[in-house]
């Protein structure tokens, strides 16, 4: 006797889940392949902090963003796709020099970063010369808001220079947290407070 | 600024469902190849896709992916004055599994529905698969499909009588 197949059955067996043979490679491959054609516009990977999971971003031609851990990596990533490209994928071994450099930094073993950095989301003018500035701060000193402001070009304005710290799309490898107010308090960080404290003291600053 | 998701997010939220869809089309052997060129072809071209059905418009890329397979495999176009690129399919391009198997560890009965709809013509299974297996509605399954909604519905229901019809020996079960 046969047993016709209806509808229900139908939907029953041929909507079972079936594994994709090799789930976690399938991305990682992809984005190579697509790197190698260059239709893949921005990589990304999370990486481990003293303080929690963050997540950095890459595109052709460098890191373009670091999201620190009081960012949520799927909301950075959403961003990602709508001011820089919706091509965005998890790849983590496009990465592996900025998370290694990143682990580095947490572990005390690296003072500077050797990265090159893709300012695309960065602001242009006053800002950017700000941002540049940062970069001259060394591992474990501080800078005030007027000194930084002094330094790219324009003494009186602590708030704006606030304002591109504020800005900074590449904290730690840009070290915006070196920057503090004048009377000694560690001000605003976009990584939160207590993430500025916590890395100023990492690097023997307070 | 883009209103297009993460092509990540497309991944996640679709693999599972492509796959499953080009395992029907291709058999169980090349769907994770075909799987890699879906996503590839869909990352290329996704600047321009449609953000209101990217489901469609990607169930499109897998179709063609599939045809492009079965292509590859017979060495020859599609012959002309075919209704539909699917139709111009030959059976003999019918996937390999269709007589073995379908999976090791499947239960009788769910492998012998898999074999069903593995001998139905191309164009009907495809529609039963993105009905069935994906669970797109009618108006998706013509966007995958190149053709109207009515004729998605057609022809899904042109595949539900083929499986009434024709229950084949795989079918057949002792009383």
């Amino acid at each position: 006797m046969t047993r016709a197949i209806d509808e229900k059955e139908l939907r029953r067996v041929l909507s079972q889940t079936v594994a994709v043979p090799s789930e976690g490679g399938f991305e990682t491959r992809l984005a190579e392949r697509a790197m190698s054609e260059g239709v893949l516009d921005v990589v990304y990977t999370t990486f481990d902090s003293p303080l929690g999971t963050g997540v950095v971003a890459a595109t052709p031609s460098g890191i373009v963003r670091v999201g620190l851990p009081n960012e949520a990596p799927e909301i950075v990533v959403e961003e990602l796709a709508h001011t820089l490209s919706p091509r965005i994928l998890e790849a983590p071994s496009r990465l592996d020099r900025e998370r290694r450099e990143l682990d580095e930094y947490f572990a005390g073993r690296r003072r500077e970063f050797d990265l090159p950095i893709d300012w695309t989301l960065a602001r242009s003018g006053f800002y950017r010369k700000v941002l540049d500035q940062l970069r001259e701060i060394p591992y474990g000193q501080l800078a005030t808001y007027g000194e930084v402001a002094a330094r790219a070009g324009s003494a009186r304005a602590h708030r704006a220079a606030g304002s591109a710290c504020g800005s900074n799309p590449v904290p730690i490898v840009v070290p915006c947290h070196r920057v503090v107010r004048s009377g000694g308090n560690v001000g605003n960080y976009g990584g939160g407070p207590e993430m500025k404290r916590f890395l100023l003291r990492h690097e023997g600053a307070i | 600024m883009s209103t297009l998701p993460p092509f990540h997010s497309l991944i996640d939220e679709h693999r599972g469902t492509v796959f499953g869809f080009l395992r029907g089309m291709v058999g169980p052997d090349d769907a994770e190849d075909c799987l890699q060129e879906t996503f590839l072809a869909a990352l290329r071209a996704y600047p321009d896709a449609e953000p209101g059905n990217l489901r469609g418009w990607l169930f499109t890329i897998a179709r063609n992916k599939a045809i492009d397979h079965h292509r590859s495999r017979r060495g020859a176009p599609a012959p002309a004055g075919a209704s539909d690129e699917l139709d111009g399919i030959a059976p003999e391009a019918a996937p390999s599994w269709l007589g073995g198997p379908v999976d090791a560890g499947m239960n009788e009965r769910d492998g012998q529905v898999w074999m069903a709809v593995g001998e139905l013509p191309t164009g009907q299974r495809a529609a039963v698969l993105l009905r069935f297996a994906v669970d797109l509605r009618y108006g998706e399954i013509g966007t995958a499909l190149g053709c109207s909604e009515d004729a998605a519905r057609r022809r899904v229901h042109d595949g539900l009588r083929t499986l009434r019809d024709t229950a084949g020996p795989g079918l057949q079960e002792v009383a």
